[in-house]
């Protein structure tokens, strides 16, 4: 890379830095409790916007996980979401009524917040949907993952998006308050993923999965990007590029290896498939706050308006990370 | 006769206060040395932990560095006030904080007192060592290292280059042979105390605090000189990765290291509860007099090393995507490509399905779709049958189809009427098995009804692109197992390429093909091309096919399957 584009990097990065900096006055605190943070605390970052029923599971899943604080983003709930948040003990949490999308879909709220609290911390940056697994996730805290991760001097680790349906139209099981959503939505594509390496800022662009086998088989470029990179060792410079896909400075992009070996990974299981997308879909093609106009948004409803099943007989059903590992979507790395 | 332990503690002092009690309860002295960087109020509440127990001493503290002399000066430090302290002492073990004992503190007494004599000690010549990380091992005696490694980073190489490229040197001491090895092992008083009071030792201390990390080998080379009786292993069990590091050990690796039967464990992680509570217990632990077997656990730390470095053999996934060259293999197992043959032959994938006994796809790389194999519009892995979804990254979707098959050979047809792309990707891979027959791909047009402006065209255009095929083929930088006929030598006699390919495939079978697939009627064969050569284009890859002779060998009838014995 030649001085110019680290120079433009640079200058990119710190565009986002001055853009989250001047995006906090959108957040308007509801309760703050980040005095009880601890130094070797995990933190958990979220956006999110009427999901109410979510959030009982999400909070025990990352507790249970040993995430030590969360520190949220309500972006104009009117379901309840921020009573809910507002009466828990180990979350601090923040609202705004301002556009999501003028926030670059929430991510100068949480280069904000990263920046101010997750100093020294490894943050994770999750969706509420989204439920990070990492390898030995059942007999190991989080802890043990980012105390092994300081000892070998990585700073971020990366976790690929793995989106997760149920068998039969997507609506058909509804989804309780508290219940693992991977009690209904357990399957999953296990080796339909394409991988580039995006030049500019080294990370690698990966695509594949149900959704570009369902809704974008014909426009393969569109299919959503699946590559994350959810835990970092957050230092005052960070910050995230576009969502959790990349960040700068772009060293931290590098969770891959590039001569033969593999380094350890993870993965989020997506929630996204279950009954309330159906509502969540037709609500965002009127309010258009989501990604490139809701294009995705727009391809989902084409499609399960007429089939609403993803399920196809060489969907794999999720057991454990061992099984993900053994499939290749993850790996230990040197992590034993 | 008793043990008496040396304890390195730098951090997780609870952790460490409750080993230390562990075996000074069960009557072995315990010197501690606690890190001078440790917080003041942290060490005197450490302190006050074990201040109950009259057999744990705390040593003169240094400020440990990795890398340093510090570390080796903390441990005899340590050594000389158990020595004096402990008179009983026959054995001093040194431990660290992060160490874990795995069986009862008797067995070990009862296992040195079998070998009162015996140091373990790790203790390696140089050329010997396999595991030293940065390619420093016989340097580290060599050259000076004022520089830290940890923090000035970029100084300690610099002034390594610099030393190098000035041939500078250091002498060894006379009577030292430089010996490397793990920093944690098992002395007899005997030769601890001859370590002391070697009156060479203020000379060996001012060369170790030069020499590189010389808590592996200040001990392992002064017991070469001093010690009678040198078992040359460690009694702690202690795993380092490919960056040096240690491997921890964390609750999952209870069974593990119950079956190890090593006497001590290191490094485990503090928050591991049930490590600590299982081994800890009061009466842990099975009685035996097993010899130490860290077989299994080496194992799987190699296992983990080696997957770090090498990785699995065709994944490509978030975290494993290999520059090229770099990718040890660019798919997973071995694969067919036949290029003409289902042109030639009558149902050929069929055939070739029931002689392997595989499922065999069609045109993988077809232009309107993905032929899989049976017509399927899924496949393994929830490949789709979706051509732009393939074009979009063709490589992706041949590595993905042969790593989601593993075990099960894949065959496939390939042609000029697909897609390209792949071409090279496949030349280059050893795993392909190429069969081309050329020119066959003019079989079709044969047997199509269409007006000869058209056919020309067409025929002209499959042409070059076999002809590009081919040529990638037959370039310096193909790795696949390639074979090529003409199309002329092909029909001359089928059934030889066919065996050899089939052999190739399933070496094991050993069976002699006893059905051949059907040639498709090709009379007028040769007519077709005089034709196409009439029209102004060169039919030249199908070889050579005389205008109204019969193709085939004369004994044997065009359209009937025949057989070989």
């Amino acid at each position: 890379m030649g001085v110019v584009s680290a120079y433009r990097l640079r200058l990119q990065r710190q565009r986002w830095r001055i853009r989250a900096f001047r995006k906090r006055r959108e957040l308007r605190k509801v309760a703050q409790r980040t005095d009880a943070i601890r130094p070797d605390d995990v933190l958990c970052f979220t956006t999110l916007r009427n999901e109410r029923i979510r959030l009982p599971y999400f909070l025990k899943y990352y507790r249970d996980m040993g995430v030590g604080h969360f520190l949220m983003v309500d972006n104009g709930s009117d379901d309840g979401t921020r009573e809910y948040l507002a009466e828990q003990p180990d979350v601090s949490l923040w609202t705004t009524d301002r556009s999501y999308k003028r926030a670059r879909f929430g991510v100068d709220w949480l280069n904000w917040l990263t920046r101010w609290y997750g100093k020294g911390h490894w943050c994770l940056t999750v969706d509420v949907d989204e439920f990070f697994i990492y390898p030995f996730c059942d007999t190991r805290p989080i802890n043990a993952l980012t105390d092994w991760l300081d000892a070998s001097s990585i700073k971020s680790f990366g976790a690929m998006l793995i989106d997760m349906y149920p068998k039969g139209p997507i609506d058909a099981v509804p989804y309780r308050e508290g219940q693992s959503p991977f009690e209904i939505a357990n399957w999953f594509d296990s080796g339909n993923y394409t991988i580039k390496k995006n030049k500019r800022f080294g990370n690698l662009w990966i695509q594949g999965g149900p959704r570009a086998r369902a809704f974008f088989a014909d426009r393969p470029e569109r299919a959503p990007a699946l590559n994350k990179i959810p835990l970092v060792k957050w230092r005052p410079g960070y910050t995230y590029v576009k969502s959790t896909h990349e960040l700068l400075p772009r060293g931290l992009n590098l969770v891959y290896d590039e001569w033969g070996g593999e380094k350890a990974s993870g993965a989020l299981l997506h929630a996204k498939f279950l009954h309330t997308f159906v509502e969540k879909s037709a609500e965002e093609m009127t309010r258009r706050q989501h990604y490139a106009n809701s294009h995705e948004y727009r391809a989902y409803n084409a499609v399960l308006k007429d089939d609403p099943d993803l399920w196809c007989k060489w969907s794999e059903k999720y057991i454990n990370w061992r099984q993900l590992e053994i499939l290749g979507l993850m790996s230990k790395g040197n992590w034993a | 006769m008793s043990v008496g332990f040396v304890m390195l503690a730098h951090t997780a002092l609870d952790r460490a206060a409750s080993v230390a009690r562990h075996w000074a309860t069960h009557d072995c002295p315990v010197v501690i040395h606690v890190d001078r960087r440790v917080k003041r109020d942290q060490v005197q509440k450490f302190r006050a932990g074990l201040a109950d127990l009259e057999n744990v001493r705390f040593c003169r503290r240094y400020r440990c560095e990795w890398g340093t002399w510090s570390i080796a000066q903390a441990a005899i430090a340590g050594v000389q006030t158990a020595l004096t302290e402990f008179p009983e002492i026959n054995h001093v073990y040194l431990a660290s904080g992060a160490c874990l004992p795995l069986r009862p503190v008797e067995e070990l007494r009862a296992y040195l007192a079998e070998r009162p004599r015996t140091d373990f000690i790790e203790s390696v010549t140089t050329e010997d060592v396999p595991w030293t990380i940065g390619g420093l091992d016989h340097e580290r005696f060599t050259l000076r290292f004022p520089f830290s490694w940890k923090r000035h980073r970029k100084l300690f190489d610099r002034y390594v280059a610099l030393q190098r490229r000035l041939k500078v040197r250091r002498r060894i001491p006379d009577g030292l042979e430089p010996h490397l090895g793990s920093q944690w092992w098992c002395l007899t008083r005997r030769t601890l105390e001859t370590i002391l009071k070697d009156p060479d030792r203020d000379i060996y201390e001012r060369y170790f605090s030069r020499v590189w990390i010389p808590d592996e080998s200040y001990f392992q080379t002064l017991v070469r000189k001093h010690s009678g009786q040198i078992e040359s292993r460690s009694l702690t069990l202690s795993k380092f990765d490919f960056q040096g590091k240690p491997h921890i050990f964390y609750d999952d690796h209870l069974q593990l290291l119950r079956r190890s039967d090593c006497f001590v464990a290191r490094k485990i992680w503090p928050r591991a509860d049930r490590l600590y509570d299982a081994f800890l217990a009061p009466d842990a632990g099975i009685k035996n007099r097993a010899e130490p077997n860290p077989g299994k656990i080496d194992r799987l730390f190699s296992k983990a090393v080696d997957r770090r470095t090498r990785g699995r053999a065709g994944l490509y996934m978030q975290s494993r995507f290999p520059n090229e060259g770099w990718e040890n293999g660019r798919t997973c197992s071995r694969y067919s490509v036949f290029e003409g043959f289902a042109e030639l032959f009558v149902n050929f994938e069929t055939w070739l399905g029931k002689t392997l006994g595989t499922r065999v796809h069609g045109h993988l790389y077809h232009p309107d779709r993905v032929e899989f194999a049976g017509g399927e519009t899924i496949y393994n892995g929830a490949l789709c049958d979706s051509a732009p979804l393939r074009d979009y990254n063709p490589r992706a979707f041949l590595t993905n189809l042969i790593w989601a098959t593993r075990g099960e050979r894949q065959c496939f047809q390939f042609g000029p009427r697909d897609r390209q792309d792949i071409s090279w990707f496949i030349a280059g891979d050893p795993n392909a098995q190429i069969s081309v027959i050329t020119g066959a791909w003019a079989v079709p047009l044969f047997h199509s009804r269409q007006s000869f402006v058209d056919l020309r065209k067409r025929a002209a255009h499959l042409q070059r692109v076999e002809q590009g095929h081919l040529d990638i083929l037959r370039s310096p930088h193909t790795r696949a197992r390639v074979r090529i006929w003409s199309m002329a030598d092909f029909v001359q006699n089928p059934m030889e390429p066919l065996q050899t390919i089939i052999d190739e495939i399933a070496p094991r079978t050993q069976r002699r093909l006893s059905e051949a697939p059907t040639m498709v009627n090709l009379d007028g064969f040769g007519q077709f091309l005089q034709n196409l050569k009439n029209q102004g284009m060169q039919p030249y890859l199908m070889g050579d096919f005389p205008v109204g002779a019969d193709p085939l060998p004369p004994t044997r009838a065009p359209h009937k399957p025949y057989l070989v014995k």
